[in-house]
């Protein structure tokens, strides 16, 4: 049901489904993988039927997100290009977060800040998916150094990584109007014409 | 079972102290590889007594059989061949856990209790406790922990503790027919190899030497070496192991530090929006647009 027919439309279904891969994924990884992160987080296993099954879980739902990422990677990257307006967003960031965004420079589908989230993210990914290969002991055996180097990188990328999402995830709740994107696709035109200004008027053509 | 040991130094994965009140002696087992003849019945008597057989392997040559340690098998004899003095040494180093002071596979553990430090220094895998991640592996600076193709848990020597428990020294030593092993308390033991070293160098071996490396806070199981300065030579006893940087990095003080950064970020952003409210579509804009769709 479209609540109103001038709604911009942000997302198509199939990039919805794709984001929602990514983040199912994601939330799962991050709950078995703290598990293993610290012991403060240990009981975090009973969501996942005990510890030894989301020690056998945890990397192939990493396969999956690995996977579901890369291809919103090929479908997002040529709309994350930084330009020289980004880093002039970027370097004025700070009036931003504390809530007056009138001096912002005019910005296309995406900020400076989410292009950033968008590259640090991919990198993460990257690590990610190397390191956990490297210790995915059912799998693979490799030197004992190598394992021991993919043990640091994966615990301290995770950790960076869930940081990450949780300025994300903060970003989405705290700029109203935005996580509807993420359900249904659209955005009302006010919205866009406040947070992305460029975007607005190429798809409106005003 | 450690059910109700009142002597547990460590616990894996445990932030707290754990049951400690009783202070047994430190104990050691001393191997003596000058009067080891590689007989391999500690091998014998460890599968008897544990009840566990590697499956039989095939000959690659040399004596050593099985010719790795296995969640089967948790020692085994390893024989060098090396060229000291001018002449042939045929090095034999009974092989296994060593019984770290600062174990790497404990504090690698994510599992609380899959691994235990008695007071008294072994260091014993729990079972039913492991997950099977194998970072005990990836701790363990003399790589001794494996994991079982039955059951996916790790396993290796535990001093035989259940011996231990109840007053008796671990099989292999019961059943050593040169004295090449002996267990006692660690003290004694180093006063043993102490004896042993002055008896070698009395026979030409001037680097003969006790092998209870610092960089491990020292070991319960100790060699007496006769080139106790190469220990490389008995089929690559490291030199001067310890618990790898890698490893210090990986499960040293980042991660508290990591999980209190996680918090503030969290708590950061509630009090962003607490604070500094949301971030709304201004009235403004909205009034331009419904001003467009005017007729």
């Amino acid at each position: 049901m479209i609540r109103d027919s001038k709604d911009l439309q942000r997302y198509n279904a199939s990039e919805r489904a794709n984001h929602w891969a990514v983040g199912i994924s994601f939330i799962l990884l991050a709950l078995s993988g703290l598990a293993f992160f610290h012991p403060v987080f240990f009981p975090l296993t009973q969501f996942f039927g005990g510890p030894v099954w989301a020690r056998i879980l945890h990397p192939y739902i990493g396969v999956v997100m690995a996977l579901a990422f890369l291809v919103i990677f090929l479908r997002f990257k040529h709309l994350n290009k930084i330009t020289r307006v980004d880093k002039e967003w970027l370097g004025k960031v700070r009036q931003m977060v504390e809530g007056d965004d009138h001096n912002m420079p005019e910005q296309g589908k995406y900020n400076g800040g989410q292009k950033v989230m968008f590259w640090a993210l991919s990198v993460a990914m990257l690590l990610m998916a190397v390191s956990g290969i490297f210790i995915w002991r059912a799998w693979f055996g490799f030197d004992v150094t190598v394992v021991r180097l993919g043990a640091v990188v994966h615990a301290a990328t995770a950790a960076v990584m869930i940081g990450l999402i949780m300025v994300h995830v903060y970003a989405a709740i705290w700029v109203k109007g935005t996580i509807r994107a993420m359900w249904y696709g659209t955005v009302t035109r006010a919205w866009a014409k406040q947070h992305h200004r460029g975007w607005y008027r190429q798809v409106t053509e005003k | 079972m450690a059910l109700q040991s009142l002597d547990i130094l460590r616990r894996s994965a445990t932030t707290t102290p754990s049951t400690q009140v009783r202070s047994p002696v430190e104990v050691a087992k001393l191997i003596d590889v000058s009067t080891c003849i590689g007989c391999k019945g500690c091998q014998v008597s460890c599968s008897e007594w544990n009840d566990i057989r590697a499956d039989v392997g095939s000959n690659i040559g040399v004596y050593d059989n099985p010719t790795d340690l296995d969640a089967k098998a948790w020692t085994v004899i390893r024989f060098s061949e090396t060229e000291e003095n001018g002449k042939l040494e045929w090095l034999i180093r009974k092989d296994g856990c060593m019984h770290c002071a600062d174990p790497g596979c404990l504090k690698s553990c994510p599992s609380p209790g899959a691994i235990i430090q008695y007071k008294n220094g072994i260091v014993d895998f729990q079972q039913e406790n492991c997950i099977g991640c194998g970072y005990c592996v990836t701790g363990c600076p003399f790589n001794v922990p494996r994991i079982s193709k039955d059951d996916g848990k790790a396993y290796k020597c535990s001093l035989c503790s259940d011996r231990i428990a109840v007053g008796q020294e671990p099989s292999c030593v019961k059943t050593c027919p040169t004295g090449a092993l002996s267990f006692g308390s660690k003290e004694d033991m180093k006063e043993v190899a102490v004896q042993r070293i002055a008896n070698l160098k009395t026979r030409g071996y001037e680097n003969a030497g006790l092998y209870d490396p610092p960089g491990v806070g020292g070991t319960h199981v100790m060699y007496v070496l006769h080139h106790a300065d190469k220990p490389e030579l008995y089929a690559g006893l490291p030199k001067d192991p310890s618990i790898s940087p890698l490893v210090g990095l990986w499960k040293g003080f980042a991660k508290p530090l990591a999980t209190l950064a996680l918090g503030a970020i969290a708590l950061g952003s509630l009090f962003h929006y607490v604070t500094n409210g949301p971030n709304e579509v201004s009235k403004e804009i909205e009034d331009e647009i419904e001003k467009e769709d005017a007729p």
